[in-house]
């Protein structure tokens, strides 16, 4: 297939820059920063493109001391960007002079998929943006909804989700925390990471019959109650954990190699991560100690005591120590739920809403009347608008729902916090070699199936 | 009038169209020419609104202003929240971007952008983020089809 230049100038177009350049003719405007990146030197008119060879023969220029810009692409596929996340990097030297993030790679249109189920349906689909983090995404989508229909959830349910909401930030940060020694060449770490990560997984596959993307929260509660033996199970972990941590601490913390990869890299004041959006440890660490759970508790927090851990350096390795910390402080809050655990319901005793128990079924022909219903055509909620917010382990989980009071979404919006944190990418890395952007982009933490939904 | 409303008002007045509570969330819609005054006036008010937690949009075929676009603000001391709210309009949707009150907005509104075709005035880089650059329609309109995708591959040959 030939294909020329849309300016007519009758030149072959790599298909990348063909697609970069489609979008701007059909809307009959200038290339934007990005668009222009991505195109690359296809994208210049004639006149520039005269300009530029001018300049690099100027930079042609090999006597010692000239430096030649180099532009390098790094992904979509890279083993150290966690995911399809793609970079494009200019590099003076070895050091990093602007980076443009490419992402989009990972989009599966579950937004819009949700418009097209129903509420009950959609929950499905939720738990599958944030792929280290499914209960996080669920919390933020079932609270919303509640939020709207104005149902209360039981406090059991409330307990079950904070139990399992702490639980898997553990988990999510121990990918974390394994992928990012890894990179850093600490590969040790990673085993033992996962093998901790695996037992949650295990208890996560007890609890809700699937290791990962568990769609076991429910509107009004949770799918089910816990089963027998899980209570003591996640106490045999939790006090296995602190001993671990203390083994992944002496690994790293005091590491030579660690800390000269980490201190003093990708630095950024807390006011303009704010100005960002940056949330969650990235903004901790940088010494702001917003956590939506103490400053605006959700589903039960303000039961229990835990501390926010903080850093004022705003580098890699104090974003790493907050987030150690946070795995600690996840213990503590674990340990509280699983000693206080209230008895009582799961899901609140709403038959318009929460499918009735199985065993009435047999008996009942209201239950079973409800249950097709239910299932068939799904629960309505009234007309409104919800937004609620949790702190998920990389930050401010977001959902926004808009109902128009059928029994599926008029629109489902999430907030994931990768997306709004990966922004900082680009000021974070400028200035730096461009072996610290991984060490960079590894303690933003970002999960692309959160960024691209 | 609410706390939010008057810091507005003061700043800007005229700028706030209508506010009310809904669910226990404080709405504010405000006319979208006056939508980055009121952010800012928001953003170094005393309510300290520091945060811009989401930009994001819903369409509504059947209204005049088709395009709603909501902004969540969050308040980092208080954790106290409040929506803007603002309709774009429906032939050729247009708003002027936040981006100078808060550049965390970009990717937000080039989402927004991506997904409902609503431009940006003003905003720095507005191309596709999440579809592929050279994607034709707004995927999140609820007038653009579904279903329907051509199978690329199938074994039935």
């Amino acid at each position: 297939m030939s294909t020329t230049d849309p300016r007519t100038e009758n030149f072959p177009l790599a298909a990348e820059s063909r697609e970069a350049m489609e979008g701007a003719l059909r809307e009959q405007r200038p290339l934007t920063p990005t668009e222009r990146v991505i195109a690359g030197v296809e994208a210049y008119t004639p006149e520039e493109a005269a300009e530029r060879t001018l300049a690099n023969e100027m930079l042609a220029d090999t006597r010692p001391g000239v430096r030649q810009p180099l532009l390098i692409n790094l992904g979509p596929n890279h083993p150290s960007t966690h995911g399809v996340l793609r970079l494009i990097v200019e590099l003076d030297g070895e050091v990093v002079k602007e980076v443009t993030p490419v992402i989009g790679y990972l989009h599966t249109g579950i937004e819009k998929q949700c418009e097209n189920k129903t509420w009950w349906q959609a929950i499905t689909l939720v738990t599958r943006m944030d792929y280290l983090a499914p209960f996080a995404n669920i919390t933020a989508y079932t609270m919303s909804v509640e939020k709207l229909l104005g149902i209360e959830v039981p406090s059991r349910a409330e307990w079950i989700r904070v139990l399992l909401g702490e639980m898997n930030r553990l988990a999510s940060h121990l990918v974390w925390l394994g992928t990012s020694g890894l990179e850093l060449g600490a590969m040790s770490v990673f085993f033992y990471c996962y093998r901790e990560r695996d037992q949650l997984l295990d208890l996560f596959e007890m609890v809700s019959g699937e290791r990962m993307n568990h769609r076991y929260f429910q509107v009004g509660g949770c799918a089910q109650d816990l089963p027998p033996g899980f209570i003591e199970r996640v106490r045999a972990f939790t006090d296995e954990m602190p001993k671990r941590i203390d083994e992944y601490e002496a690994l790293l913390t005091g590491n030579p190699i660690w800390k000269d990869r980490m201190k003093g890299i990708g630095v950024l004041p807390a006011g303009e991560l704010l100005a960002l959006g940056v949330t969650g440890p990235t903004l901790r660490a940088a010494g702001v100690p917003y956590d939506l759970r103490k400053v605006a508790p959700y589903s039960g927090y303000e039961h229990f005591e835990f501390d926010v851990p903080t850093a004022t350096e705003g580098d890699s390795f104090a974003r790493y120590l907050v987030r150690v910390q946070e795995m600690r402080e996840s213990l503590r809050i674990i340990r509280q739920v699983i000693d206080g655990m209230p008895e009582g319901r799961v899901i609140a005793d709403d038959r318009k809403v929460v499918l009735p128990p199985r065993e009435e079924l047999a008996y009942s022909m209201e239950a079973l009347i409800h249950h097709f219903k239910l299932v068939s055509e799904g629960f309505t909620v009234p007309a409104g608008e919800a937004y609620a917010p949790i702190e998920s382990p990389r930050g401010e989980m977001g959902c926004y729902v808009v109902s128009d009071g059928g029994p599926k979404p008029h629109r489902v919006h999430m907030r994931d916090p990768s997306f709004v944190n990966l922004q900082a990418t680009a000021p974070l890395c400028k200035g730096n070699y461009l072996a610290d952007l991984i060490a960079i982009v590894a303690t933003l933490d970002p999960v692309m199936g959160g960024v691209d939904r | 009038m609410s706390d939010v409303s008057a810091q507005i008002e003061a700043v800007t007045p005229g700028a706030v169209v209508a506010e009310f509570t809904h669910v226990g969330e404080l709405t504010v819609e405000v006319r979208r020419e006056r939508i980055v005054e009121a952010c800012r006036a928001l953003r170094d008010g005393p309510g300290q609104f520091a945060l811009l937690s989401d930009v994001t949009c819903a369409d509504f075929p059947d209204e005049p202003g088709r395009f709603r676009m909501a902004y969540h603000l969050a308040s980092i001391q208080t954790g106290s929240r409040v929506r803007l709210r603002a309709w774009a309009g429906a032939l050729e949707p247009e708003i002027e971007s936040v981006t100078s009150v808060w550049p965390g907005a970009n990717w937000m509104e080039r989402e927004v952008y991506d997904q409902f075709g609503v431009h940006f005035a003003g905003h720095p880089d507005l191309c596709r983020i999440l579809n592929p650059l050279d994607w034709s329609g707004h995927p999140l309109r609820r007038d653009y089809p579904i279903g329907g995708e051509e199978v690329q591959f199938t074994d039935a040959e």
